[in-house]
């Protein structure tokens, strides 16, 4: 069963579906999906990963267990399973968990070394531009997907920056450095959209005597994209049922339509409670689902809002002050959208956060534990595993250690919310990916060819 | 009788009263030479520390705390930011640790913006961070050759925040330093060195310069005599520089001028470990930097900190991820540094003792050693780990009040079922 789903056919699946869908329709109107995911697993082995503590990201820990991956996926998960020709891995005194994944990166697009000639994350040209996708900024060869490799990672959503109340399409990646972006593509992974709300979109158009240049101005200027989007629908719907013409293709519409219709999933930049709670709002408006909020740094405030509404908080450990929407920025934040029973996730936002997300989560742990709230590790793990699989439209695949998904797997010389704890082994598609023992076989990106950068501290 | 309670009520807000403290039972990590004792006594008198061992006894009247079971180390020292210059970095009020606009500021001098009060004092000292570095500092465009002066801070109660003035001057070399001076560090070389010449020449000759009878310099009368300290040796110059080619020619500088320097960045540092460690160069790193942010740091590699500590390197750890209003996070990076080979114990003199030191006040504070400030904190566990957070922090010998803006916040939320909106509840303990 595990080996007939190979990675190949996860995304042939989703190509099928659209084709199914366009064949509802006037198959001529139904662009080809552009840039497909050219994504192949590395070669891997059959493994088991013996005796471990294992945080399932399904809620659940295992003590002294086993996790089985054959033929890239997940073949079973607990105690004394049977090794069959597998190699074995001794993994005592060792913790497993999912591999981690980000839901909110630059990498690629805001790449090191961080020169003008790589700021490719803003289209800061126009306040709304649906019309841009990441994926034609993101530059392979960026060090940090090593980097964020050696720290677990396994799957991120690389996203446009915030400068737009649009600001284009995010892609999700298998963190498996290639000679192109379509080679990272993520296997039948929905796009996502970037939208930001507060300060950023305001001030850089306010600055250039433009509309918005205040929170009022942003969010006329999204009711406004949104009002364009549905009447380009509508049209759409009307011209495939023969009624009128259809209109011409507008990249920017169709992106946004696609949001719509619920096929693209609303990542919304969002720090303030009360700017969220306006989002929701104009979410209800025009009938589309945000599914996460980014950063929220006040999602404590309206956890009880955010668990109504379905959506996702991606919040920081602990990032605060920089600037003034984030003034009221609280270690327990996660903790307490947690509480509020609203889905959590910890995201980085950065090139040096994403080595660490597992150090984050464990922060708000402690923080939470000083407030009075336990949080037992294989319930927090899930913030940066399950949850965020989950927020990205891939918890289907990836994100828990269970049976028949993706063999996305780390390997943890401790406990992964110890300071101390390193990441020894992380498993993509059941392949070793990266090997902390063993440097010479972790990839090494062009860029970083001949240099010291990353290297150290292997044993 | 009014003025007496005035007064007492002064007196013991700055820790002057006659006030002790025994601070009993814990493993005390000294950072002095007493090395690690446990089940020992930290003795607190009027804001010093009088003793420090397992023989210690608590006088009678002592205010004695519990440390059973608790680690204790000396308070944490941030050796870089803007702690009290800031409160929102970014579009929302002035920013105190720059001067905008100018490539050369050595007369800037943080220290009398210095806001003991800010919210972000509270937030890090109840984390642990009694003691500060106020660095003067511009990124990218505003970065500076020379930036200004920077001083030291406590943490405490506000009355007394300034420890020292002048303590040390912040210079930009390699990229940074390119950035304000004709975009190339061959530039901004030329404008230290031209800098440290007119401050010679004016050191000799002022009486004359103020007569007008010397030639004009490029600096300022303010500039000139901030240079003084660096040039006499009493003022390091704390250089923000990465690449190695910039370290050494940082080295020439140094010898040629006969004045201290530290290295603060440093990524590509270890490559010339040997020659810092014979210079008695200190290096105040960030020790998780591993990516090339630019050209000078092609070579970071997240092991740093061990390969200088190794070459007899004295090191610091402060940085992007442990900066200003996170400075808190300084036991993130000490405990990272561990990660990848470092010892525990140099990891944490690296965030108490090795700054005191590179800043002249080891013999104040960094330790805990009898005639040392009382900065003291009480960890339930190891604090370099991340669940660990402490229990009680002693500044000057004063307890401070376990609570920040952010503890606030967080209270008046955690009462989920209350059915006032969030104004209107009352503030928790």
């Amino acid at each position: 069963m595990t080996g007939l789903l190979g990675l190949r056919d996860a995304g042939s699946l989703l190509t099928l579906f659209i084709l199914l869908a366009a064949c509802g329709g006037d198959i001529d109107d139904e662009p080809e999906p552009a840039f497909p995911g050219r994504y192949q697993a590395l070669p891997g082995e059959p493994t088991m990963l013996s005796g471990a503590t294992i945080l399932t990201g399904t809620g659940e820990r295992l003590d002294d267990a086993d996790v089985m991956m054959r033929d890239g996926r997940i073949e079973a998960v607990g105690q004394g399973l049977d090794p069959a020709g597998a190699r074995v891995i001794d993994a005592a005194g060792k913790w497993i968990t999912p591999g981690i994944i980000d839901v909110h990166s630059h990498l690629g697009v805001y790449p090191s070394p961080s020169t003008e000639s790589h700021s490719d994350g803003n289209e800061a040209t126009s306040p709304v531009t649906a019309e841009v996708w990441a994926e034609h900024s993101v530059w392979p060869q960026d060090p940090g997907f090593v980097a964020a490799l050696a720290g677990g990672v396994t799957a991120l959503q690389v996203l446009p920056g915030s400068a737009n109340l649009v600001g284009g399409r995010s892609v999700t990646l298998k963190n498996v450095p290639g000679r192109d972006v379509q080679s990272m593509k993520f296997p039948g992974a929905p796009y996502g959209l970037k939208m930001a709300c507060g300060e950023n979109p305001k001030r850089v158009y306010g600055r250039k005597g433009t509309s918005p240049s205040t929170r009022m101005g942003n969010v006329a200027g999204y009711r406004k994209a949104w009002i364009e989007a549905a009447e380009y629908r509508r049209k759409k719907a009307e011209a495939a049922e023969g009624k009128g013409e259809a209109p011409t293709r507008d990249l920017r519409l169709e992106t946004l339509a696609g949001v719509l219709d619920g096929e693209i999933l609303v990542h919304n930049h969002c720090y303030r409670a009360d700017e969220m709670s306006v989002m929701l709002d104009v979410a209800a408006e025009f009938d589309y689902k945000i599914t996460a909020f980014h950063h929220a740094v006040e999602a404590y405030k309206i956890g009880d809002l955010l668990a109504e509404h379905g959506a996702c908080a991606a919040m920081w450990a602990d990032w605060w002050g920089f600037k003034m929407e984030a003034y009221d920025g609280i270690r327990e934040n996660a903790a307490l959208v947690d509480a509020a029973g609203a889905c959590t996730i910890i995201h980085s936002d950065d090139d040096y956060g994403i080595q660490r997300l597992n150090q984050e989560t464990a922060k708000v742990i402690g923080a939470a534990a000083r407030a009075g709230i336990e949080i037992a590790p294989e319930h927090a793990i899930q913030w940066i595993t399950r949850n965020a699989a989950q927020s990205l439209g891939i918890g289907d695949v990836t994100g828990t250690l269970e049976p028949g998904k993706m063999a996305d797997v780390v390997l943890w010389n401790g406990d992964p919310f110890s300071v101390y704890t390193r990441a020894e082994r992380v498993y993509i598609d059941g392949a070793l990916a990266y090997d902390r023992s063993d440097p010479s076989q972790n990839p090494v990106t062009d860029f970083t060819l001949g240099t010291s950068a990353l290297a150290g501290g292997a044993q | 009788m009014n003025r007496l309670i005035l007064l007492l009520v002064a007196f013991a807000s700055t820790g002057a009263v006659a006030q002790t403290t025994a601070i009993v039972g814990g493993r005390v990590h000294t950072m002095g030479p007493a090395g690690t004792l446990e089940n020992a006594t930290v003795l607190i008198e009027n804001g010093v520390i009088v003793a420090v061992g397992a023989a210690v006894a608590a006088p009678p009247g002592a205010t004695v705390i519990n440390a059973a079971g608790k680690v204790v180390t000396p308070g944490l020292f941030s050796p870089l930011g803007n702690l009290g210059l800031v409160e929102v970095g970014f579009s929302a009020g002035p920013v105190d640790a720059v001067q905008r606009g100018q490539q050369f500021t050595a007369g800037f001098d943080v220290a009398d913006a210095f806001n003991p009060r800010s919210t972000l004092i509270a937030v890090n000292r109840i984390e642990g961070v009694t003691r500060a570095a106020i660095t003067p500092e511009g990124q990218g465009e505003e970065s500076h050759v020379l930036s200004g002066l920077g001083a030291l801070v406590n943490l405490g109660d506000g009355t007394a925040g300034i420890d020292k003035r002048a303590a040390v001057l912040v210079a930009s070399l390699g990229e940074a330093g390119g950035g304000s001076a004709g975009e190339t560090r061959t530039g901004a070389l030329l404008v230290l060195r031209n800098a440290l010449d007119e401050a010679l020449d004016y050191r000799a000759h002022k009486d004359e310069y103020e007569r007008g009878q010397r030639r004009p310099y490029v600096h300022g009368v303010a500039d000139l005599e901030a240079l003084q300290g660096v040039l006499s040796g009493d003022v390091p110059l704390l250089a923000n520089v990465h690449r190695a080619s910039d370290i050494e020619t940082l080295l020439r500088l140094a010898g040629e001028y006969r004045i201290r320097v530290i290295v603060s960045g440093g990524a590509e540092a270890w490559l010339v470990a040997d020659s810092l460690a014979t210079a008695g160069i200190p290096v105040i790193l960030e020790p998780t930097t591993n990516l090339p942010g630019d050209f000078d740091q092609l070579n970071a590699r997240r092991d740093a900190a061990t390969l200088l500590a190794t070459a007899g390197v004295q090191i610091a750890f402060a940085g992007p991820q442990s900066h200003t209003h996170n400075a808190r996070n300084i036991t993130q990076s000490a405990g990272n540094a561990v990660s990848e080979g470092l010892s525990w114990n140099e990891a944490l003199r690296a965030i108490t003792r090795v700054p005191a030191e590179i800043y002249g006040i080891a013999d104040r504070v960094g330790s805990l050693e009898p005639g040392k400030d009382g900065d003291v904190v009480i960890w339930p566990a190891d604090p370099l780990e991340l669940t660990t957070y402490p229990e009680r922090v002693f500044i000057r010998g004063v307890a401070i009040p376990m609570q920040s803006r952010q503890t606030l916040l967080r209270d008046r939320y955690l009462q989920m079922n209350s059915d006032r909106p969030p104004a209107f509840r009352p503030a928790t303990q």
